[in-house]
C-alpha cells in the first residue's frame, strides 16, 4: 500500500476507517446474539461484551466511558435482556478501567488477560443478580462453563481485534 | 490542557448519569416486567427477520450433517428402529383401546371432545444463548393474535409462555428459565407438583407432599391446569434423577430440536365459561333478599349444569354460593358438583 493517499475519497475512506472500525466491529459482535441458535444451556460467552472489552484494553485512548452506554443499550435491545442491564454493567466496567489506567503506569498482556477475566466474572455476576431480582432463581454455578469459555476466548478475540486495529491504521 | 480536562470530566458525568438512568430502567423492569413491551417489541420486529433468515441456513447445514451420519449408521439404525417399531406397535394397540375407552367415558360424562384452542402456529427462530435467562424468539406477534401470557407448545410438549410481543415477533419464556414455574401432575398416580426451571436445560420438580419422594426415574409429568394459563394434559417433562426431596427432569419439548410452535389460548376455566352460565349470576338478586316470585318459570334462572362446560374441572373449584339463591332453586335443578369427585 502506498503511504500517500491518491485522492480525497481515499483520504475520506481512511479517516472513516480510523474513526469507525472499533464501534462498527463491536456492534457487529453484539449483533451476533441474533444468530439463529436455540440453546438450552448458557455456554457461549457474551461476544459483544468480549470484543468491546478487548478493544478497550487494547486502545484505551479512543474510548470514552459513555460509549459503553450506547453499545450496552444496543446489546440490551438485541439480546432481549432487561433494558439497562448491559448499560449499567458495561459502563461500570469502563469507569473501573479508567481508574485502573490512571493508577497503573502500564499493562502487559497477562495483566490485560487478568483484568478481562475479572471484568467477565463481574459482568456475569451482575447479569445473574439482575436475573435473580427479576425472579429467575438459578444457581450461579450454571454459568461456570460460560465464564471459563469467556476467559479462554480472550486471547482469541485479542488476536482478532489486533488484526482489525492494524487494518484500521494501515496507510 | 483545561479543555481536555473538561472533556474528560464531562465524559465521566455523562457515564455516571447514564448508569443512574440504567438503574432506573432496571427498577422499572423489575417492578413492571411489561413496562417496555413497546420498545422491546419493536426491537424484536426489526431483528427477527435476520434470525429467521439464518435459521434456514442452519437447518440446511444441520440436515446435511444428519444425512451423512445416517448413511454411515444405516445398518445398526435399521435393526434398532425395527425393534423400536415393534415396541411402538404394541404401545399403539394399547393406546387405541385406551382412546376408545376414553371417548366412551367422555360421552358418558357428556363432555365435549378436546377443545382446540390454538391461536397461531409459528417458527421458533432463535434463543438467548449468551445470558443466564432462557428465552426463545417466535416469528409471530400481535398481528397474529399472540398476546403476553399465552401458553406455547409444540407437538411434543410444553415450550413456555409469551412474555413480550412485537407486531410480527414475540419472545417466549421457556419452561427451563429460572422464572418459569409450571403446575404439573404425575401421569402415573396424579401427584401434583411444581416444575421450576433451573436455567441449565432441566427442571426441578417440587411436590407439596411431605414424606417419601413420590418420583421415580422415567416418570412423565403433564400440566395439571391448576392456576390457569397452561391447559391441562400437555406433556412437560420426564424425570431423569432424584435429588433429596425433589427430582430433576428433562423437558419433553427440546427447544434446540423443535421448529414449529403452537400458541394456544390461555386456559381460564372460570373466565372462559359460557355466557348462559354466567348470566343467571349477573341478574340474580342478592342472597340476603327474600324471594317473592317463586311462580316464575324456573328454567330461565336455572344455570346450565357446569359439567356441560368442556373446560370445567370440579376439583379445581370451590362450590360458589352466588350461583343461584338456594330458595329459588327448583326441586328439578341438576345437582351441583361438590368439588370432591377427584
Amino acid at each position: 500500500m502506498s503511504f500517500i493517499a491518491g485522492s480525497s475519497s481515499d483520504v475520506a475512506w481512511r479517516e472513516f476507517r480510523r474513526q469507525w472500525v472499533p464501534m462498527l466491529t463491536t456492534s457487529a459482535a453484539i449483533a451476533l446474539s441474533l444468530m439463529p441458535i436455540v440453546a438450552t444451556w448458557p455456554l457461549i460467552p457474551d461476544l459483544g461484551f468480549l470484543v468491546l472489552l478487548t478493544w478497550r484494553l487494547l486502545r484505551p485512548e479512543i474510548w470514552k466511558p459513555y460509549h459503553a452506554l450506547g453499545l450496552g443499550l444496543l446489546s440490551d435491545l438485541l439480546a432481549g435482556n432487561p433494558l439497562g442491564q448491559a448499560m449499567l454493567l458495561w459502563t461500570a466496567i469502563f469507569l473501573a478501567l479508567e481508574i485502573i489506567d490512571s493508577r497503573l503506569g502500564f499493562r502487559d498482556y497477562l495483566m490485560d488477560w487478568l483484568i478481562a477475566a475479572l471484568a467477565i466474572v463481574f459482568q456475569s455476576l451482575g447479569a445473574w443478580y439482575i436475573a435473580l431480582l427479576m425472579g429467575s432463581e438459578i444457581r450461579f454455578g450454571v454459568l461456570g462453563p460460560q465464564l471459563a469459555l469467556g476467559v479462554i476466548a480472550y486471547p482469541v478475540t485479542a488476536r482478532m481485534v489486533l488484526a482489525l486495529d492494524r487494518w484500521r491504521l494501515a496507510r | 490542557s483545561r479543555k481536555a480536562q473538561y472533556g474528560l470530566f464531562i465524559g465521566y458525568v455523562i457515564a455516571l448519569a447514564g448508569m443512574v438512568v440504567a438503574v432506573l430502567l432496571l427498577a422499572i423492569a423489575i417492578i413492571d416486567p411489561r413496562g417496555f413491551n413497546a420498545i422491546k417489541g419493536a426491537a424484536l420486529d426489526v431483528t427477527t427477520p435476520i434470525s429467521s433468515g439464518g435459521r434456514g441456513v442452519v437447518r440446511f447445514f444441520g440436515g446435511i450433517g444428519g444425512t451423512v451420519s445416517d448413511y454411515f449408521q444405516a445398518g445398526s439404525q435399521n435393526s434398532r428402529l425395527r425393534a423400536q417399531l415393534q415396541a411402538t406397535q404394541r404401545e399403539l394397540l394399547k393406546a387405541k383401546s385406551a382412546e376408545s375407552e376414553n371417548v366412551r367415558l367422555l360421552q358418558l360424562l357428556r363432555l365435549g371432545g378436546e377443545v382446540e384452542d390454538e391461536i397461531t402456529i409459528a417458527r421458533i427462530v432463535s434463543s438467548s444463548f449468551q445470558s443466564p435467562r432462557r428465552f426463545a424468539t417466535l416469528a409471530a406477534g400481535s398481528a397474529a393474535g399472540v398476546g403476553v401470557g399465552l401458553p406455547v407448545r409444540s407437538a411434543d410438549g410444553l415450550i413456555g409462555r409469551i412474555i413480550e410481543t412485537g407486531r410480527w415477533a414475540s419472545r417466549v419464556l421457556l419452561v427451563t428459565d429460572g422464572r418459569s414455574q409450571v403446575p404439573v401432575r404425575m401421569v402415573r398416580d396424579g401427584t401434583p407438583a411444581l416444575a421450576a426451571g433451573r436455567g441449565d436445560g432441566t427442571l426441578e420438580l417440587r411436590t407439596l407432599e411431605v414424606g417419601e419422594n413420590p418420583f421415580r426415574h422415567g416418570d412423565i409429568l403433564v400440566t395439571s391446569g391448576i392456576g390457569g394459563i397452561f391447559p391441562p394434559n400437555i406433556p412437560v417433562a420426564t424425570v431423569i434423577r432424584i435429588e433429596g426431596d425433589s427430582a430433576i427432569a428433562n423437558p419433553v419439548a427440546d427447544p434446540a430440536r423443535l421448529d414449529f410452535a403452537i400458541v394456544q389460548r390461555a386456559y381460564m376455566p372460570a373466565a372462559n365459561a359460557d355466557l348462559e352460565v354466567a348470566a343467571p349470576q349477573a341478574i340474580a338478586p342478592p342472597v340476603t333478599s327474600v324471594p317473592t316470585d317463586l311462580a316464575s318459570p324456573p328454567s330461565a334462572l336455572t344455570p346450565t349444569p357446569r359439567q356441560n362446560d368442556p373446560n370445567y374441572q370440579p376439583a379445581l373449584q370451590q362450590p360458589q354460593p352466588v350461583q343461584a339463591p338456594p330458595a329459588r332453586a327448583p326441586a328439578t335443578a341438576p345437582p351441583q358438583p361438590q368439588g370432591t369427585n377427584r
